[in-house]
């Protein structure tokens, strides 16, 4: 043991670099993402002022700030809703094994894999307003006359539904995935000991399989909602926040505003809205961890 | 409360391979408490989730109470089961652990506390009911399942080696809890089980198995003084019995019934030697050498070969209660013997128990 | 389990079939539709009328041969995997000896600053990419894929030293123990049994960096304006346009070369990842 006291500073030394590194490439942005927002930053500025709460005030009045908001807390629970239900059908479909399941968990994981820009590219490419798939199998099953096929990017509640899709189609993957590793988890004879105590399948998995699944669950959904909330790319890419904001979520009116506007500061502001979430994730991720570790 | 039967019932899981089940047939008697005991993957276990419903036969009849199973889900069968890791729900009560049965068919809820109630006091965990799974003992758990496995008055009880999570100590403790319990309800019980102690301190009837079929099936009494082959006959009893090869049979005596007659190093025959003798008639003689001794505390092992003619180097084992006073020395050969009657036959080829061959004994 | 009619039965495994056809298609659909774009004539691509499920006209390598011959997609592929090799060794470089500090040689508050450390990968691009901006631009890198080299591993540290955590944790202490008493130090030990041993996590911590690099798209969007210091998670969905018109066949070819390493090499070091998200989740 002496040996090891001796090396005292063995430990410190091997994990400050990346305590060092951390806290300035993420801590030190944190804090001047808040100086920021009360100051009027601006791209190609060199100095700034403290302004208070200018920012606040002018982002809260502004509509595409309402609009951002709302869109973001829709698209995120939406998106989970959906992901939720379809990641647990899929996880049961998935759960025993059959020939090809390998190759079938491989497709199926795409979506995910792939690069976020590179998926949703793909998804403007299927829903272009000319171009979409979806339009010509609507036109040729008579559903929609040529040339009137709805604007699948273009109309605003369709753009919204497009960009939960795309949200949901990347989540997905994610979520089931993690949900067969809870199952998985779940010891065999648990739901055998249900079935011969009476319970059929839907007790069996609402009585019993969620609630002992509930902690990887929390985990799914935690990281679902971060994935979705503080996204800009599908947004970006799908929409540009438009038609009219419509689809504008914080993150990508964030972006819109600090560096395609230049207004670092009224940027700053708007997407430190996000830590209210961020925070609340936090403390749920921590007290999953801490049950599930007392247990 | 159901007789238990099966009718060439057989379960491949692989095909072309050797089915876990093959053709087993077998009746329980009402109330008995029936085991199945085998080696691992000897296919008890899988027999029993049969039974229970949790596996598909790939042949055969299953029945309770007289009517064909086959096509009913556990929960019709009404049965119970207690598992071999009890099984029991982690994120409910016990109380809600007993009750779950009662949710699931439906049972009436004004019902539920006094049937809940009821089973605890039957196995003395009143006080535990609010407590979790995670907050309980081993034993504790076991009677937990038994309770909830009682809630419901299954006609038949099915057990999968509830005692091999407990520590040896606990283990004869539970063991006997087990065997009151299941004769205050008399329900009929089928217990698996891989440790012969336990199935013929517990059971009425034993069910040999091996490689998924029947060798026996009989009272301790019957499968351990009468086995029905050399498996049946080496499974039961620790330590084994002795069998050695002679021409087409094999010979078979059990360790406590090779004993020393007298010693040729010079001790004449002490009374105690030929005690057993006079009583069980005659008794056919071997030289043995000895080479170690176990000293267990209550009995005494000795480890040797047998000499002489056709018994010649072959490994003996004989077992002595410690109130046998007599001294063996390594290396030296004494004089033992077998009562005639205690020698079992057995096919050289199948290991199928035959009629005696005594004459074959004789010969040089 | 038994229990159904056969009828039911069968009703069973066609509704499974369903369930698994109708999720494969749905989620695999995309990428299949980038396969056929990326071979279709522009003039079978653009025809309104025709069936966009069959070649109308013969298939070509005309969008690759965009792609590659005029076009900076090798060069951001090249981006891409330079600022990736670099990140990648960085954050084995940090996130390695700091697991395994906190693993071994630091006791209870070195799992909470573990968890702590764990807790800033939820802190997400879109929050500190505007103040990242400024401070890019004040070190001069702005325009720099040097830029994405330093942020980045930001990034990948926090989740690979919870990764690794988790994997160290599971090495018996007694490794090191011997280790020691056979006269090596504790750094010795740590580097020649730990490090050897642990090569599958380290292998995940690679693979999971490098797949963050490439799927990034907020930081390489703000720091870096010219394209051809792009990376490919940018250059492909902003740069392979001219105007406002999409060049959708070259679009679709870049989409798919780039995707599928990516997704092969991510899919075959998936379970590893999967405990890394759940590690202590589940008993």
């Amino acid at each position: 043991m002496t040996a090891v006291g001796r090396q005292r500073w063995l430990g410190p030394a091997m994990f400050l670099p990346s305590v060092l590194y951390i806290a300035v490439l993420i801590g030190v942005p944190f804090v001047l993402a808040i100086l920021y927002a009360f100051s009027d930053a601006r791209i190609g500025t060199t100095g700034i002022h403290l302004v208070g709460l200018e920012n606040f005030r002018s982002i809260l009045h502004s509509p595409s700030f309402h609009k951002a908001i709302r869109n973001s807390i829709v698209f995120t629970l939406s998106a989970q809703v959906i992901v939720i239900v379809c990641s647990n059908i899929l996880s049961v479909a998935l759960e025993k094994p059959f020939r090809g399941r390998g190759f079938i968990r491989f497709l199926i994981l795409l979506p995910w894999v792939a690069p976020v820009s590179l998926g949703t590219i793909g998804w403007k490419w299927i829903l272009d307003s000319i171009y979409s798939v979806f339009s010509w199998v609507l036109i040729t099953a008579h559903m929609v006359k040529p040339y009137a096929a709805p604007m699948w990017l273009g109309e605003p509640h369709l753009a919204m539904a497009s960009v939960v899709l795309v949200h949901c189609w990347r989540l997905i993957p994610f979520s089931t995935v993690i949900m067969l590793a809870g199952r998985s988890a779940i010891p065999k004879e648990i739901p055998e000991a249900a079935a011969i105590d009476g319970a059929g399948f839907w007790r069996t998995f609402f009585q019993i399989r969620i609630p002992i699944m509930a902690p990887i669950l929390s985990v799914a959904v935690l990281f679902g909602i971060i994935f979705t909330f503080t996204d800009m790319t599908v947004v970006y890419i799908l929409t540009a926040g438009g038609p009219f904001d419509s689809t504008q979520t914080l993150p990508s009116l964030a972006f819109a505003t600090g560096i395609q506007g230049s207004d670092l500061a009224a940027g700053a502001a708007i997407s430190l809205f996000l830590v209210p979430v961020l925070v609340a994730v936090a403390y749920l991720m921590l007290r999953v961890a801490h049950r599930a570790e007392v247990v | 409360m159901a007789v238990v039967e099966t009718r060439n019932l057989t379960k491949v899981f692989k095909q072309g391979e050797l089915g876990a089940v093959n053709d087993v047939n077998l009746v329980t008697r009402e109330g008995e408490f029936l085991v199945f005991l085998g080696p691992s993957g000897s296919g008890k276990t899988t027999l029993l989730r049969m039974i229970a419903g949790l596996e598909t036969p790939t042949s055969g009849e299953i029945l309770i109470g007289g009517k064909v199973v086959n096509n009913l889900s556990p929960r019709d069968r009404r049965i119970a089961m207690v598992f071999q890791s009890y099984a029991l729900y982690p994120h409910l009560s016990v109380y809600n652990n007993i009750a779950f049965p009662l949710k699931a068919q439906k049972v009436p809820k004004e019902l539920h506390r006094q049937k809940v109630e009821w089973a605890a006091g039957l196995l003395g965990i009143g006080r535990l009911l609010e407590r979790k799974p995670r907050e309980l003992s081993g034993g504790e758990r076991q009677r937990v399942a038994l309770a909830r496995a009682i809630v419901r008055e299954p006609a038949v009880f099915l057990l999968d080696e509830p005692l091999s999570n407990l520590d040896a100590k606990l283990r004869t403790a539970a063991r006997e809890e087990l065997e009151q319990f299941q004769q205050r309800v008399a329900t009929t019980t089928i217990y698996v089980t891989h440790d012969q102690v336990e199935a013929m301190a517990m059971g009425d009837r034993v069910v040999v198995m091996n490689f998924g079929s029947v060798r026996q099936i009989g009272t301790p009494a019957e499968v351990y003084d009468d086995p029905a082959d050399t498996f049946v006959a080496t499974f039961l009893g620790s330590p084994p019995m002795n069998l050695v090869e002679v021409g087409d049979v094999i010979v078979g005596f059990r360790p406590e019934h090779f004993f020393p007659v007298a010693q040729l190093a010079g001790r004449a025959a002490m009374p105690e030697d030929l005690r057993a003798v006079d009583r069980e008639g005659p008794y056919f003689p071997l030289s043995f050498r000895v080479s170690h001794e176990e000293y267990l505390g209550a009995e005494r092992i000795l480890y040797g070969h047998l000499e002489g003619g056709r018994f010649h180097q072959k490994k003996a084992v004989s077992r002595l209660s410690s109130t046998h006073a007599a001294r063996f020395e390594s290396g030296s050969v004494y004089a033992f013997a077998v009562t005639e009657q205690r020698l079992k036959f057995f096919d050289r080829e199948k290991g199928v128990r035959v009629p005696p061959v005594l004459d074959i004994l004789r010969k040089p | 389990m038994t229990g159904r009619t056969p009828l039911g039965r069968v009703g069973g495994k066609a509704l499974h079939v369903f369930v698994l056809a109708f999720f494969t298609i749905a989620l695999a659909f995309p990428f299949f539709w980038m396969v056929i774009a990326s071979f279709k004539q522009n003039g079978d691509l653009y025809t309104v009328e025709n069936n966009p499920f069959l070649f109308n006209l013969p298939p070509t390598l005309d969008h690759l041969r965009f792609l590659f011959g005029q076009t900076r997609f090798v060069r951001w592929l090249g981006n891409t995997a330079l600022v990736g090799a670099i990140v990648v060794a960085i954050t084995l470089l940090l996130s390695v000896p700091a697991a395994y500090a906190l693993t071994r040689l630091t006791g209870r508050w070195g799992q909470r600053l573990g968890i702590g450390i764990f807790l800033t990968y939820l802190i997400p691009p879109t929050l500190l990419f505007i103040p990242l901006s400024r401070v890019v631009a004040i070190l001069g890198l702005q325009d720099s894929i040097f830029a994405l080299v330093l942020v980045y591993p930001s990034m990948t540290i926090p989740f690979s030293i919870w990764l690794l955590m988790g994997f160290f944790k599971s090495i018996p202490r007694e490794l090191e123990d011997a280790a020691m008493v056979d006269g090596l130090t504790r750094f010795g030990a740590f580097i020649r049994m730990v490090v050897p041993i642990s090569i599958s996590g380290i292998l995940t911590v690679v693979i999971f960096s490098f797949t963050l690099v490439t799927q990034e798209f907020v930081y390489a969007l703000t720091f870096i304006s010219p394209e051809s210091n792009q990376m490919i998670g940018v250059g492909i969905p902003i740069f392979l346009v001219r105007g406002d018109v999409y060049y959708w066949g070259a679009l679709m070819a870049a989409c798919l070369i780039a995707s599928l390493p990516i997704a092969i090499l991510y899919n075959s070091f998936l379970d590893r990842f999967i405990a890394g998200f759940t590690v202590g989740s589940v008993k």
